[in-house]
């Protein structure tokens, strides 16, 4: 059995097109979340991070992409194109497969009618035909569209693929964006905070919305990365409440099991302590408790919690991605970024929520996340 | 791999083939809506929260209903199956009827109750509720059928014994389009049947050969 290692990854947000950039900013406690007047997303102006579109189309025009690609497409393909370059794999062999992590994919082009996009690109497995004609890759990437625990999802299959040898390097890649129909979704659910999300605190009132995109490259072989440092995958789960579709279990066991199996995965990699847990912490009244009865029963009430949500809002398919390359640079840097809009301690258990950021010796994290479907995943890392 | 495949059933034009064979069929012309309910109750299935669910999860429920679950699983542990589907069109199905509530700013009424449904693994959700699985879910979209990204995955499931069964399908519905194909896979610990798990079967049984 092979580790599936880190080789490379990549953030695109409002807070930059780099992982170095966005950690940096995190660390400076810049938010991209914003009050976003918009019509054409949604009648009211509402709180939301959304990257720049021009920013994205000064990044573009340099790669001289032949062909024509959505919002969404563009990020991912310079998302992917940032993280290869740090690797000596070639995207495109048949050694190496692209996983797509995204909730609704390019689903701004349900009201139009454009003679250049094809409508079809609504179709997620059309929307990963365009990234694979891009790399040239042999194989079809594989598109994960598992709501909010996508993200952590992908990167639990890819890393189960390279211990199985399935593949040998893994492109995950996690992206969605901010349209009227998910703006018009998440305010019907009366689930979108009325300021910037304040997770775990006592006066959250739900979340806030975010579009970004990030990529983390696995790989069996280590020497494929250009960068010191290593971290590999350590355990992973899923778990599903069997409870409620649009409400987390109140009891939080759903992603109990998610942490406990992860925890005793961990043990077989001989990882026995865990340093850090990135929350999903979205700021909703029950998604925050009950992630926090879940922490608390998986026994890890003092282990530092931070929840990134201040800093991009909830980014979807992205989330898992983005939070985990963000985890993966503070066991490079050792330092962690606090959870931004926190002040006062809201949920019904004592865990240990960083405030402000901290210097901290850390080793390895879990990160979760829970989702629509009753979904609820776990992964973990470890510094090699 | 150990693994083999208990029981399977699809459901397409009208249509139930239960392992392999033709179980119920409705002759002419009959609406989705009036098909499902008469499978409804064909099936005894006595769960009136099936009437809100949409077209996809609906056909998702009906297909794995007709697998015997409670019967065919024979140990009990339910964390331990998995849920991992598959299909073309994602929740576009519903994706559009929530569309209709939002696209005029003077019609403006967004619907809970239908965006709920805009995401595909919800049907991975209504399946679990329905027969208390707690264990691994993912769901893949991809053009076609696919049976390497089924037996890819899920292989690595059963070798690891995160899951000891497996229930892993296609449910695809567009409109009037429909198709479902679900099986009940396990490891032979607890099923003898004669088809095995891997990706050759699973393309013939999904083809009907």
């Amino acid at each position: 059995m092979h580790n599936a290692y880190v080789i490379a990854d990549n953030i695109i947000s409002p807070l930059g097109f780099s992982t170095t950039d966005n950690y940096n900013n995190l660390l400076k406690s810049l938010s991209g979340i914003k009050l976003v007047d918009d019509q054409k997303i949604y009648p009211a102006p509402f709180y939301s991070s959304i990257i720049c579109s021009d920013e994205i189309e000064f990044h573009f025009d340099r790669l001289n992409a032949p062909g024509i690609y959505t919002r969404l497409e563009k990020l991912i393909i310079l998302s992917i194109k940032d993280a290869v370059q740090k690797t000596k794999i070639d995207a495109g062999n048949e050694e190496t497969l692209i996983v797509i992590s995204t909730t609704k994919g390019n689903i701004d082009l349900i009201n139009t009618i454009d003679d250049n996009i094809e409508k079809k690109r609504l179709f997620l497995w059309s929307l990963a035909e365009q990234i694979k004609y891009y790399f040239n890759s042999v194989n079809i990437p594989v598109v994960i569209s598992n709501a909010c625990i996508s993200g952590v999802l992908a990167l639990i299959y890819a890393s189960r693929l390279i211990e199985n040898s399935v593949y040998k390097n893994v492109i995950v890649t996690g992206a969605d964006i901010i349209s009227e129909f998910v703006v018009s979704g998440f305010h019907s659910f009366h689930s979108i905070s009325e300021a910037p999300c304040k997770p775990f605190d006592i006066n959250r009132t739900g979340l806030s919305l975010g579009e970004g995109c990030g990529t983390i490259i696995l790989s069996g072989d280590r020497n494929l990365s250009n960068e010191a440092g290593m971290i590999s995958f350590c355990g992973g789960a899923v778990s599903n409440d069997a409870n409620h579709i649009s409400g987390p279990s109140r009891t939080g066991d759903g992603l109990f099991y998610a942490i406990k199996n992860t925890m005793e995965e961990m043990r077989n990699y001989q990882v026995n302590s865990i340093d850090y847990i990135s929350a999903h912490g979205t700021a909703t009244l029950y998604n925050d408790e009950s992630e926090a009865l879940a922490i608390s029963s998986a026994g890890l009430e003092n282990i530092p919690v931070n929840s990134l949500k201040g800093y991009w809002g909830h980014t979807l398919g992205a989330a898992g991605i983005i939070e985990s390359v963000a985890a993966i640079q503070c066991l490079r840097n050792n330092i962690l970024p606090g959870t931004l809009g926190f002040e006062k301690h809201g949920v019904s258990k004592s865990i240990n929520i960083i405030k402000q950021s901290v210097k901290k010796e850390i080793n390895s994290f879990i990160k979760t996340a829970s989702g629509f479907g009753g979904c609820n995943a776990a992964i973990a890392f470890v510094k090699q | 791999m150990n693994v083999n495949i208990t029981s399977y059933c699809s459901i397409k034009k009208n249509q139930v083939y239960l392992n392999g064979k033709i179980h119920l069929a409705i002759a002419g012309e009959v609406p989705f809506k009036q098909f499902t309910n008469q499978l409804y109750k064909t099936l005894n299935m006595d769960y009136p929260k099936f009437f809100k669910l949409d077209n996809l999860c609906k056909l998702a429920l009906l297909t794995t209903e007709f697998l015997g679950i409670n019967e065919n699983i024979t140990n009990p542990e339910r964390t331990k199956i998995g849920v991992i589907v598959s299909n073309s069109v994602s929740s576009l199905d519903t994706d559009y009827n929530f569309n209709e509530s939002i696209k005029e700013r003077k019609n403006y009424f967004p619907s809970p109750a239908i965006f709920v449904y805009s995401l595909p693994n919800i049907l991975i959700g209504e399946i679990c509720i329905r027969h208390k699985i707690t264990g691994e879910n993912a769901f893949f979209i991809s053009k076609e059928f696919n049976p390497k990204i089924f037996c890819n995955y899920v292989n690595t499931l059963f070798l690891s014994q995160r899951v000891h069964g497996c229930i892993i399908g296609w449910v695809d519905l567009y409109k009037d389009n429909y198709e479902s194909f679900i099986i009940l896979a396990q490891h032979k610990k607890y099923s003898n049947e004669k088809n095995i798990f891997e990706e050759n079967t699973l393309l013939k049984l999904y083809k009907g050969e």
